[in-house]
Formats: C-alpha cells, structure tokens, sequence
C-alpha cells in the first residue's frame, strides 16, 4: 500500500498560483505525521479560480479542496482531508461540482483525471483505442469519419477538417507532413496550453492519426515559447511514446512510420497564421504566404502540409474510437461537436468549459461564471482573442455557434472569452487593437503594415477630440481597407475589435468633447 | 524533381574574424554543429544559442550564416524579426510582463506602470544593477487567473504591485 493518493495539479495556470508550494507541504506535512500519501501531479480540472486545487482520492470518489495554499495544509490534515473530511475548503465530489457536472468533456476527457506523462494511465483511460481503430482503416476511411463528424478546426477559422485532411491525402508527393499550430496567442485563450500540459498523448495520437490518414511520416508541433511547461511535458510524452512505439518506425506494430518532433516559436503572433507558420518553422521570418496554392498542397518545404489547432487534432481520437455520429450529435447547425470555451479576464469564476455548441453567452457569463471578478457589472466581453469583436450586453444571448457570431458581426476564434467590468475604457480599447496590430504586424502587406500605426494615430486625434466626426469617418474608412484588403486575418480582423467599439461603446470615444461642451 | 545544384553563398567582402568571446563562439559553433542538419535549422541554432548564453551575439551572424549557407542578412532578418530573440546581454532576470487584454481586464495597465516606475525602466531596459530585464509579453494563458508574469520561465499569476515587489525583491536576494 502507497496510502492515500492526493492530486495535486501540475499545470502552469495552477503552478502560478502556488500548486508546487502546496504539493511540497502535502509531503512534509505527511511525512511530519507519519501518514502514508502519494502525490500524483495531474492536469487541470479547469476550475481555474480554485486552483490550486487539491483531490482526494477516497471511496466515495475524488473529493476536491479547493483553493488550497501551502499554508492551509496542516489545518487539512489536522480535519481528516484525507479521508475526505469536512472543511470549509472542501467542494465534495469532484465530478459534483456543478461548473463540471454541467459540461460535456470529450477533447478533454482526461485533463485533470491523471497524470499526463503517465502512458499507462492514458491508456487504462481509452487511450489509443482511436489509433488502433484507424489502423484498421483505410486512409480515405480516417478522413471520411472525419469530414462526417462535422469537426471543424478549432484554430479560429472553423474551416472543416476533413476537407483539408483531403486534399492532403490527394496530393501526391515522396513526403507529406502533419503539423500541430499550437502558437496559442490569442489573449483570452489557455485550451491549448491545458491540454498539452494534461493530456499531451492525445495530441500526439491525433496528429498520428491524421499521419496515417494523408500519408505523411513526420510531424511538428510548433509550439510558443511563452508555454515552457508545455514544451517540457511534450517532449517527456513523445520520448514515452517512443519508447513504447507508438511513434517511429513502426506505429503499434503496423510497420507505418511516424515521427513526431516539437519546435519552438519565438515570440510572433502572427506565426499563429498558418503560412506564417510554415515559413518560420523553414527557418525563415514568419511572413504570410500568398494562398494558393494551399498548404494541403504545397505547404511545409513545399510538400502537402496538414496543418491543425491542437484542439482540433486531439479531438480526433475520440471521433475514430467512439464513431462519427457520436461527436457529430453535440452541437447546433453546422458547428458540430463540443468547444472548449475559457473564462477569463475580470470573471468570479474562470476557467474551461467544454460544453456542445448552442450555450448562450449570458448562460457562460452568468450561470458558469458567476459575473465578474470585482463584483461590477459586465460592460463588454470580447470574444475570439485580439481580432475578436467587443459585445455589450444586448449580444450576450447569441448563442455559441460560428455562423450566429459572423451574424453578430463578432466571431467564436478559439473560444476566448475576455471580460471587463465598467471601468473599461472602450477607446483605449480600440486603440490598443490597433497598436498591436502595428506590434504584430509581419510586414508583408500595406494595409496591415501602415494601416495599424496609423490607426492608432486616428484613434488619439478622435480621443483629444480634434475634428472628431472627420476622424471617426476617416477611422472607419481605414477599417475597410484593413478588411478588404490585407492578406490574412490579423490586417482584416483588427477592425473588428475597433468598428464594435465603435459602435456599441460610441460615448467612450467623445469623452474630451463632451468635456469640453460641459465646461 | 528537377536537378538543381544547390544555392552556395559566397562572401562579397572577407570576413572580419568575429569578435566573439570564448564562450559565446564555443555555444555558436556547438549549436551549428549539433543542429545544422535538422531541417528549418536557423529557429532551432538561435533558440540553442540564446539558451545558452541567454542572446544570440551579433558577430555569431556570419558563422550561423556560413554554417546555414544562408545570408548574413537572411540570418539578421531573422533573429530582428522576432520579440523573443535579442542580441545584448539581459539582466540576471529577464522579467516579462503580459499586456494582453485578458490581464488588462484585471489591471494590467497599473501594474505595467508601477514596474515601470518602481525599476526605473522602461520595457526592454534593464536595471541598473543589473538584475531584471524588463519585456512585455502578449499572452501567457494564464487569462483566468491574471495580471501574469513570466520571471525566466516561471508564471506567475494573480500578481499586484506588492506581489510584484516581492518577486523583484526575491531576484535581487539570490545573487
């Protein structure tokens, strides 16, 4: 007997507020009292206010405490925490918890529940049950259940999985690649970052799976290094499954190869962009190819490139182990499946929260997140990282579904959700869109290039109030051109942010000239 | 495929021997040697230089260059292009500070300007006692639980004014 097991989370979002302090104190607190314990580091559960959150492994099921600092700890033990004692820190069983009881886990079944660098326990929890199906498929198979789920890519585009994995799997050439974008740059936005640090096999599979699915042998992870945790339980997963081969020569004994390799960003959102991506994983800046021809054809060293979110290659394992019509079940109109939504910015209750799409707003907002942090009204909540647009309230029921938020003149992205109470100032807002547009900007296009720097310029000469209705004219025009005429999405969506400030926060934009009108 | 040879770049102008340390051409040849081979090499070489030595040395251009069979200004393009690459020396601390909106919806903006204030730097500047290289930082997906900093590649979450002190403080401790 090893006693009782306690997990402590490992995951950089819980480590930040103190988890590695809280594990260290378990130890010595039970070593000081001669109780038998062993820590298990797991992922997240995504309740990321209670974090760290610490689970007791007892008869009746895990039970969580939560948040618990290093300075709690002996009071828990003192209360018979593990046992699964009362104390006011304690939430009862994990899976009671009603911000998790109400969600639908299925891309992040196993986050929280086990320990990721455990291949073992990956496995003992449907691990590489898809992977094994596949490898009884024919490649146009894979992509066919693919393309029937409905799985649409999780990057922000929405652009349908299978159609890429297609053309792909049609190119022909002497060496194919799969790549993973996990340059999650997107503020607002964390699922990446969760699920590489707490189930990074299943990434592994699913780019694996795809691998079989196009015929490509080798894989990247492109990863930012903004992430070094993710880097390091990346690399400690592919060397297991290496090991116990599930990547090189010989994938489960089938005699397919796939090699699986993580490269590091450095610092470029744009490398978020797909071709952006390519080129800097060439070696090369991470300037913005022209398209076509498609990276499915000519993308990585001019070879067919199926290039995915990491959310959406690790949704695929289950979509081979469970079918296509299980996953294609969840979901609204053509937004098919589940999506990982986080909570965040100044929100009570933040975190992750992967339910079907057809949630409105106002239920994540309010019902899961329980309003906002400083206890103020929300004001506006942006949606789909920094080219997302600024909601007010009268939005908060459009329901989460791409095609209701293009409808809204907003967009889902990658399922970011940023909240602000009213203190907000949408103008300083709009402007900061703009200048991290020119911050961001690759170079490659006049739009983006000239057009972010003198936006921001546009914005402070509106803010002072000098020929503001000139300006707001002239700002919107700039829009438009930004829009219509950049090459990819960060020149064409910093509008978004900008025009819904524009128009839904309007007052914020005249304050020097009401001042002036006041005095 | 057709048959090409390949691109040799050669030199205009001789090469002005390096003006490199012992130090900072043993981690530049070592990368070049351990990684030239891997394809799309110049990102993997600059991260292992700058591991290494923490920046990647202007003069360590022309011999990432010939080793890359690259461009002097291929190579610069590169390390200018992007945030994370520099080419002075950081404090002991390089100490980054996320500015993203998420964080900026839990007060952000104040604690950039109290670093500011409270260092006597301005982003990019290192202190004058050199231990903290202050950066800004677009996102550590920590946007639950912010304002967030990255000291080296701690995350740290949840961090006020004092918070930030304290961490300051610490690095200044353990010289």
């Amino acid at each position: 007997m090893t006693g009782v097991t306690v997990f402590v989370p490992g995951d950089a979002a819980a480590v930040a507020v103190g988890a590695d302090a809280t594990a260290a104190a378990i130890a010595a607190e039970a070593a000081r009292r001669g109780t038998a314990v062993t820590i298990v580091r797991n992922g997240s559960r995504g309740l990321l206010w209670l974090e760290p959150l610490v689970e007791v492994d007892t008869p009746a099921g895990r039970i969580a405490y939560g948040p618990v600092d290093a300075a709690s700890v002996p009071g828990l033990f003192a209360a018979g925490f593990t046992t699964g004692a009362a104390h006011p820190l304690r939430h009862g069983p994990t899976t009671d918890i009603p911000y998790l009881k109400r969600q639908e886990r299925l891309t992040f079944a196993r986050v929280g529940l086990i320990d990721p660098r455990d291949l073992e326990a990956y496995k003992r929890h449907d691990g590489y049950r898809g992977l094994a199906a596949a490898l009884g498929m024919t490649p146009a198979a894979i992509v066919e259940s693919v393309t029937a789920s409905g799985l649409r890519g999780r990057g922000g585009a929405a652009f349908p999985a299978g159609i890429k994995w297609k053309t792909a799997l049609g190119a022909a050439a002497d060496r194919k690649y799969v790549v993973c974008n996990a340059d999650e740059g997107d503020s607002g936005t964390f699922s990446d970052r969760m699920l590489m640090e707490g189930d990074p096999f299943v990434l592994i599979e699913g780019m694996t799976i795809a691998g079989l699915a196009t015929g490509a042998t080798q894989g990247y992870i492109y990863l930012r290094f903004e992430y070094p945790l993710a880097k390091r339980v990346l690399q400690d997963a592919i060397r297991s499954a290496y090991a116990a081969g599930y990547l090189g020569g010989d994938v489960m004994g089938s005699g397919r190869r796939f090699d699986l390799e993580v490269r590091m960003g450095a610092g470029a959102y744009i490398c978020g962009e797909e071709t952006s991506l390519l080129e800097s994983l060439e070696g090369k800046r991470g300037q913005v190819r022209f398209k076509p021809p498609l990276p499915a054809i000519q993308g990585l060293f001019g070879k067919p490139t199926v290039i995915n979110n990491v959310i959406t290659l690790a949704s695929v394992p289950i979509i081979l182990d469970r079918g296509a019509e299980h996953y294609r079940d969840f979901g609204m109109g053509r937004s098919r499946g589940t999506l990982p939504v986080q909570l965040t910015g100044n929100i009570k209750r933040g975190g992750l929260v992967e339910a079907p799409f057809g949630m409105t707003l106002r239920e994540l907002l309010y019902d899961f997140g329980g309003g906002t942090l400083s206890g103020r009204p929300i004001r506006a909540v942006q949606v789909g990282g920094p080219l997302g647009a600024y909601l007010p309230e009268s939005r908060f029921d459009t329901k989460l579904d791409y095609e209701a938020f293009a409808d809204v003149g907003g967009m889902l992205g990658h399922g970011g959700i940023v909240v602000f109470d009213d203190r907000v100032d949408m103008a300083a807002q709009a402007r900061y869109a703009m200048e991290f547009c020119a911050i961001e900007s690759c170079g490659k296009c006049t739009p983006c290039r000239l057009g972010s720097t003198r936006g921001v310029e546009v914005i402070d000469r509106l803010i002072a109030g000098d020929e503001p209705v000139k300006q707001e004219a002239l700002l919107r025009d700039l829009c438009e051109t930004m829009t219509h005429g950049s090459l990819c999405a960060l020149g064409g969506l910093t509008a978004y942010p900008v025009r819904s400030a524009l128009d839904h926060f309007p007052e914020d934009f005249r304050k020097a000239v009401a001042a002036r009108a006041g005095g | 495929m057709t048959s090409q040879s390949p691109r040799r770049v050669i030199p205009i102008h001789p090469e002005a021997p390096p003006r490199l340390t012992a130090a900072e051409l043993a981690a530049t040849q070592k990368a070049c040697a351990a990684l030239k081979e891997l394809p799309g090499a110049l990102l993997p070489i600059l991260h292992a230089v700058q591991d290494e030595l923490r920046y990647v040395p202007k003069d360590a251009v022309p011999l990432i260059a010939d080793a890359l069979n690259l461009t002097r200004a291929e190579v610069h393009g590169v390390v200018s292009f992007y945030h994370y690459f520099r080419t002075e020396k950081p404090g002991r601390c390089v100490l980054r500070i996320c500015r993203a909106e998420a964080c900026q919806a839990v007060g952000a903006n104040a604690l950039e300007e109290h670093a500011k204030r409270s260092l006597n730097v301005d982003f990019h500047g290192t202190t004058a006692d050199g231990a903290i290289t202050l950066e800004p930082v677009y996102c550590l997906g920590n946007c639950a639980l912010g304002p967030s900093v990255l000291v080296e590649d701690r995350l740290v979450g949840r961090v006020d004014a004092q918070h930030f002190d304290e961490l300051v403080a610490a690095v200044r401790g353990a010289k």
